[in-house]
């Protein structure tokens, strides 16, 4: 087909904006729409489990919404038609058009940018002070609550819920995490690291019962406790429910484009394409191969939401020279002022400790052995130590080169706090 | 000349720019970002350009002198 004129990109937030913005760098002069559900401008998510829900500063203000861009930069620089509040409900790829509310909007390229949305508990939707922590909204009801003092209680252990209970009680609030799973974060950082890392919240005067289900959340109107299928019942005002997310794939029932049964998401390729002629995916929405690291995956990371978004937008401006995504999956966690980082996968045949000890204080590094080579590294407060494993990933690096490279490193960590 | 400069009241340190451009950046012990050098040459101009992009503090710009 001839050169695309116009681009659609579904789903406003990182990955949809950078589309976008990529676009615009490339020099394509086209019609962009940019569909958001949301009635927000693009907005950024990482700061809504931490810094947002802080309280006030000295001056007696909370932290400002962490908007991306103004509506104006959005229009008037970048040419963007902004649709906002209203999800796309349908897509036709014969016919190349999305359903918007009651307007069809045709495309020559798209970008599928919808990100995922929470898990939610089931029965507790009408109940006030229950509430997932994805969105700006959800951000500023738990806030609220915060404000108020509330007794706060997380289900779920993951990083958002771990961020949560951690600026409770950095408020001087209560905080109980209960998570199902008899060791949080495995998934993420593997076992021994899962159980490292949620050691923290004891150290830390969040209370973690790991192991044991909710059986019910009760209130009369709004919540009051949580009850636990062990029978304990823990006074509440405010329960955040952090269990997950779907990715947002619902509207495309019907499209044609293959879902993802095992991962989620929308089967690309490591082009980021669909498979449907114009069509490409980014970000949370997107199971695609990832070269770098010879697997699929699906991200749920900001790092792999900016960079697809951008390379999604490149490829279905000019499939022809499409390049493929790769990366060294990055993200990371804070809580109760310790940084948690992870480079790489933590699917690992062995993972070892390289410096510090979990168990004495709030700095270490593990690394993830898989076969012959480094394939993941977890640093917490090991800010300087991190990044050098990510290129080491990136190059394919060997595990013994990165054991003696991690040794060196620590003896000159140790070398540096005996002599101040 | 290209140089890159580094707006430290929004750099939280998370290091993505290391990873993507080590000869430009590295982020020490107290989690601070040391900038290594400043001016870009033509051949640097792409991975100054990812990390700038790469970084989700916004912190990073690339500035002609």
């Amino acid at each position: 087909m001839s050169d695309p004129r116009r681009l659609v990109v579904v789903g406003a937030s990182l990955a949809g904006l950078r589309a976008v913005e990529a676009a615009r760098k490339t020099g394509f002069d086209g019609e962009i729409v940019l569909i958001g559900a949301e009635e927000h401008l693009p907005y950024d998510r990482p700061p809504l489990s931490k810094a947002f829900l802080g309280a006030a500063d000295e001056s007696g203000e909370l932290a400002e919404v962490p908007f991306f861009r103004t509506e104006e930069t959005l229009r008037d620089e970048l040419g963007v038609d902004v649709r906002l509040g209203s999800p796309a409900t349908a897509l036709d790829t014969v016919a190349r058009r999305v359903t918007v509310g009651g307007d069809q909007i045709a495309y020559d390229a798209l970008v599928i940018a919808t990100g995922a949305h929470a898990r939610l508990l089931p029965g507790t939707e009408g109940l006030d002070g229950v509430y997932p922590l994805r969105t700006l909204d959800d951000s500023l009801a738990v806030r609220d609550k915060l404000e108020a003092g509330a007794r706060t209680v997380v289900i779920g252990a993951g990083f958002i819920g771990s961020e949560l209970a951690s600026t409770a009680r950095k408020r001087g609030l209560e905080a109980t995490i209960i998570e199902a799973l008899p060791t949080p974060l495995v998934r993420a950082t593997g076992h021994e690291m899962g159980a490292a890392i949620a050691a923290l919240h004891e150290l830390n005067g969040t209370s973690l019962r790991c192991g044991v289900g909710v059986a019910s959340i009760e209130g009369d109107g709004k919540v009051e406790r949580v009850v636990l299928v062990d029978g304990t019942s823990i006074e509440a005002d405010l329960v955040v429910v952090g269990i997950g997310v779907i990715p947002s794939v619902g509207w495309l029932e019907g499209s044609g484009l293959t879902i993802d049964r095992d991962i989620g998401g929308i089967v690309c390729d490591e082009n980021l394409w669909t498979g449907v002629p114009g069509v490409y995916a980014a970000g949370d929405v997107a199971s695609w191969v990832n070269p770098t690291l010879g697997e699929r995956q699906r991200m749920e990371n900001w790092t792999a939401a900016a960079e697809q978004g951008a390379a999604a937008a490149r490829n279905a401006l000019d499939p022809e020279n499409a390049k493929p995504y790769g990366t060294v999956p990055y993200f990371w966690s804070d809580w109760y002022d310790v940084r948690i980082q992870f480079v790489g996968s933590p699917e690992a045949d062995e993972v070892v400790l390289v410096d510090g000890d979990p168990g004495a204080g709030s700095r270490w590094v593990a690394l993830y052995r898989r076969g012959d080579r480094l394939i993941g590294a977890l640093a917490v407060n090991g800010q300087a130590e991190i990044m050098k494993y990510r290129v080491q990933i990136m190059k394919g690096g060997s595990w013994d080169d990165a054991l003696a490279f991690a040794e060196k490193r620590r003896i000159a960590h140790e070398e540096k706090l005996a002599a101040v | 000349m290209k140089c890159v400069t580094v707006d430290f009241d929004k750099c939280t340190g998370l290091g993505i720019c290391e990873s993507l451009a080590p000869d430009f950046f590295e982020v020490n012990d107290d989690g601070e970002l040391l900038v290594l050098k400043e001016e870009i040459s033509d051949d640097e101009l792409q991975e100054v350009e990812e990390a700038v992009n790469g970084c989700p503090t916004e912190a990073l710009k690339i500035v002609s002198l």
